[in-house]
């Protein structure tokens, strides 16, 4: 089986991640109870007049495809998989609330059309011409590694040599009312360095796309292996140690032997338990980290995990911000990540140094 | 490459049947479920069509002996009575016996509740257990429950109306390349005014019987229904000495990367998707033996799929026929359900009549079969293609290799 690499990514957050130059140089504190991806500069990625029938989850997409694209040297590639847990929020809410609002009179096709789960997918194979393989994935926290998963089975057994994933998850206004009502979201803002802390229900929601090129082929640009992953639709707390063993066993790993440990800990107080329970046995002498607090989440927010996972690979530093515990690396060679949402679809994920 | 996955089980719910024996009947005796929408309250209810499951919710409900608390659309209601036949008929009794997985296909999952609630859900703290159950994924969280699936590789696939067959193609290459030693596979959707809206404004729902490839043909009849196939390795094949119903031979995904919702004229992407299908399998197009055709009885798709279907096949088209006038357009579970209906007509030796046809159409000479044909069967070819330009192809076949 072939080795599978990250080759480039390409980003759109709430944090400084577009560009190269300030790339995680300064982490931006929140204090809000959602945060927006920062904007970048669309009119460099996308025609304007198109850029104004696209909501914010395509248009992120986009750009942050076109860097991945850009930094791998690639004018198109053999396929594109997308995951995404909402899907496209913001223009399935506008048709909706016109359905509701007007009874069902005066709609206009555009947020129908644009509602659809595969709209980035099929709006990237448009934008590159690629008649590749495209597949959109949507299942919950699980939508990313899903795409990740599928484009590594594909690369591992040679039936494509260059496949764009990417995670992509946008916010909208009405969704935000409902998740607060059901307290998804916290009811009163905190601050990023806080977040962990808070100790109430629900998190900090976010948006943002992160897109990757994956390749069996290793080129200059290369900034990390996938070395392995495992999904989970369910997994009791007692359960999670003792699967990230096991898991790790699978690749001749010993907790011990992993440099950091990238958790997706949201501040949920009825859910970060899951995190806690590895941070505080196993791997309690291991480098760790967490993402959330800074970015908000969302069903794909493990996509981030993975652009820092890169980024510390390649770059053999981490954001001090990010770090939750005080022991420090002496070097990042194998990074594991553990992501899951409100305790359901876990997933580990394995990147090496290449 | 060309060695087949096993089926060893399949379910479904249609508007022409609530299980295989129902649909099959259907099929043959020519029974189409398309009526006036009964189910939901929309304004378009006398200019429209569809393809309505009889079951009400509570009538699900009841079916799956879930507690009134419970949280799920119409979608999760209706897969998980479809995958539970699946897993039945395969002979499942231990679902973790071997490394079972779900791949499930939704392209509205929990709409049906959010359209209905949506405004009452802030006032309401009744309603507010669906919130949650709105997006895709859950509805097959709830299928993997009920099928016991835990701990295991779960996903769904949502690239519209090609997502079952996308489905069933992931489970194959899970259980090709050992990920997996079983996988369920298939789709749901359920009738949602969102749908009926999001296609009236694209002005392609027919005010009449959908009729496939017909020259006059005025559009799709949307349909709501679930279907599953359950996937199993050789291993687990010959261990458990399991009869098999058919093999997945061939799959194949394309774009047609032309535009967001209408196919290309000539059919890049439906052509590519089955020659893709073709080399998986190691077939020639000689080899195939009917063709179950997308056919929605839009003006464009069938004007597309008829062009790429000659594309591939040239001088020697194979039987072909649309089943959708049956049914209505599935959406996301139309590739599943049109598996279950290639599986049968595999069974059984038939090709099932694509109906309502009558005038043919004048960009091209080919016909779709009217009438139901026995004839012996190898292969079948079944086609599903979908907005964001997603064109799929699964080919079935009696043999494994």
């Amino acid at each position: 089986m072939k080795n599978v690499y990250i080759n480039s990514v390409g980003s759109v957050s709430s944090q400084n991640t577009t560009d190269d130059a300030d790339f995680l140089k300064e982490i931006i504190s929140y204090n809000d109870t959602t945060i927006p991806a920062l904007n970048p500069n669309y009119k460099d990625f996308i025609p304007p007049a198109a850029a104004r029938r696209m909501a914010k989850g395509i248009k992120m997409s986009i750009v942050a495809s076109k860097i991945a694209l850009q930094k791998a040297n690639l004018e198109t590639v053999d396929a594109i998989i997308t995951g995404t847990g909402m899907g496209c929020l913001h223009d399935s809410e506008k048709f909706l609330s016109a359905i509701i609002d007007n009874n069902e009179e005066y709609l206009t096709p555009t947020p129908f059309i644009q509602s659809t789960h595969n709209t980035v997918g099929g709006q990237i194979a448009l934008e590159i011409q690629c008649k590749g393989y495209n597949f959109t994935y949507v299942h919950g926290s699980n939508s990313f590694e899903s795409a990740l998963l599928d484009a590594k089975m594909q690369l591992e057994l040679d039936e494509a040599t260059n496949i764009l994933i990417g995670g992509v998850d946008e916010l909208a206004a009405h969704t935000i009312l409902l998740n607060k009502a059901i307290h998804h979201i916290k009811e009163t803002p905190v601050e990023s360095s806080k977040v962990l802390n808070s100790n109430t229900k629900g998190a900090i929601y976010g948006e943002g796309a992160n897109f990757f090129v994956l390749s069996n082929k290793k080129q200059d640009s290369s900034l990390a292996i996938v070395a392995d992953l495992q999904t989970f639709n369910t997994l009791p707390i007692q359960s999670v140690a003792e699967k990230a063993r096991e898991f790790l066993l699978a690749n001749n790993l010993h907790p011990s032997e992993i440099d950091a440990l990238i958790l997706g800990n949201n501040g949920d107080v009825e859910f970060d338990t899951f995190y806690n329970h590895l941070a505080t046995t196993d791997f309690q002498n291991v480098q760790q980290f967490v993402y959330k607090p800074w970015i908000g989440e969302f069903n794909t927010a493990s996509s981030f995990g993975v652009l820092l996972a890169t980024n510390i690979l390649k770059t053999q530093s981490a954001p001090k911000a990010f770090q939750m515990n005080n022991i420090v690396s002496s070097q990042y060679k194998t990074i594991l990540l553990y992501n899951q949402y409100r305790g359901e679809n876990h997933s580990f994920t394995l990147l090496r140094q290449c | 490459m060309s060695q087949g996955i096993a089926i060893t089980g399949m379910g479904i719910i249609s508007a022409i049947g609530n299980n295989v024996a129902e649909n099959y009947n259907a099929l043959v005796t020519e029974n189409i479920g398309i009526t006036r929408v009964s189910k939901i309250d929309t304004i378009h209810k006398n200019d429209i069509m569809v393809g309505e499951i009889a079951y009400t919710n509570q009538e699900l409900e009841t079916l799956l002996k879930l507690p009134p608390e419970n949280n799920y659309s119409r979608t999760a209601f209706l897969g998980a009575i479809a995958a539970k036949e699946a897993i039945k008929h395969a002979g499942i009794t231990d679902i973790s016996a071997y490394k079972t997985g779900l791949i499930s296909a939704t392209s509205v999952g929990g709409m049906d509740m959010t359209e209905k609630y949506y405004y009452q859900y802030l006032e309401d703290t009744s309603t507010q257990k669906y919130i949650a159950g709105h997006h895709a994924g859950d509805s097959t969280q709830k299928i993997a429950e009920q099928l016991g699936i835990q701990e295991s590789l779960v996903t769904t696939i949502s690239t519209a109306c090609s997502s079952a067959a996308n489905a069933i193609m992931l489970g194959a290459r899970l259980i090709k390349a050992g990920k997996l030693d079983r996988v369920v596979v298939g789709g749901s959707d359920c009738m949602s005014k969102f749908t009926i809206n999001g296609f009236k404004t694209l002005m392609i729902l027919s005010d009449t019987y959908n009729t496939p490839f017909d020259d006059n043909r005025k559009g799709l009849n949307l349909g709501e229904a679930a279907a599953y196939l359950v996937l199993e390795s050789d291993a687990v094949v010959k261990a458990e000495n399991k009869p098999v119903l058919a093999y997945v031979k061939g799959y194949g995904n394309a774009n047609d990367a032309f535009h967001q919702t209408a196919s290309s004229e000539n059919g890049d992407g439906a052509t590519l998707a089955m020659e893709k299908a073709l080399e998986v399998a190691n077939y020639k197009p000689k080899d195939i033996d009917y063709i179950n055709a997308h056919g929605t009885a839009t003006g464009n798709n069938d004007l597309s799929e008829g062009r790429a279907i000659i594309r591939v096949f040239g001088d020697n088209i194979p039987e072909f026929s649309s089943t959708k006038a049956y049914t209505g357009h599935t959406l996301a579970a139309a590739g599943a359900i049109e598996a279950v209906y290639a599986v049968l007509a595999l069974q059984n030796n038939v090709i099932f009549p694509n109906l309502n046809f009558h005038t043919q159409m004048q960009e091209f000479s080919i016909t779709p079969e009217i009438s139901l044909k026995e004839k012996p069967l190898k292969t079948v070819m079944s086609n599903s293609f979908g907005f964001g330009g997603n064109c799929s192809t699964i080919i079935f076949s009696k043999e494994a290799k």
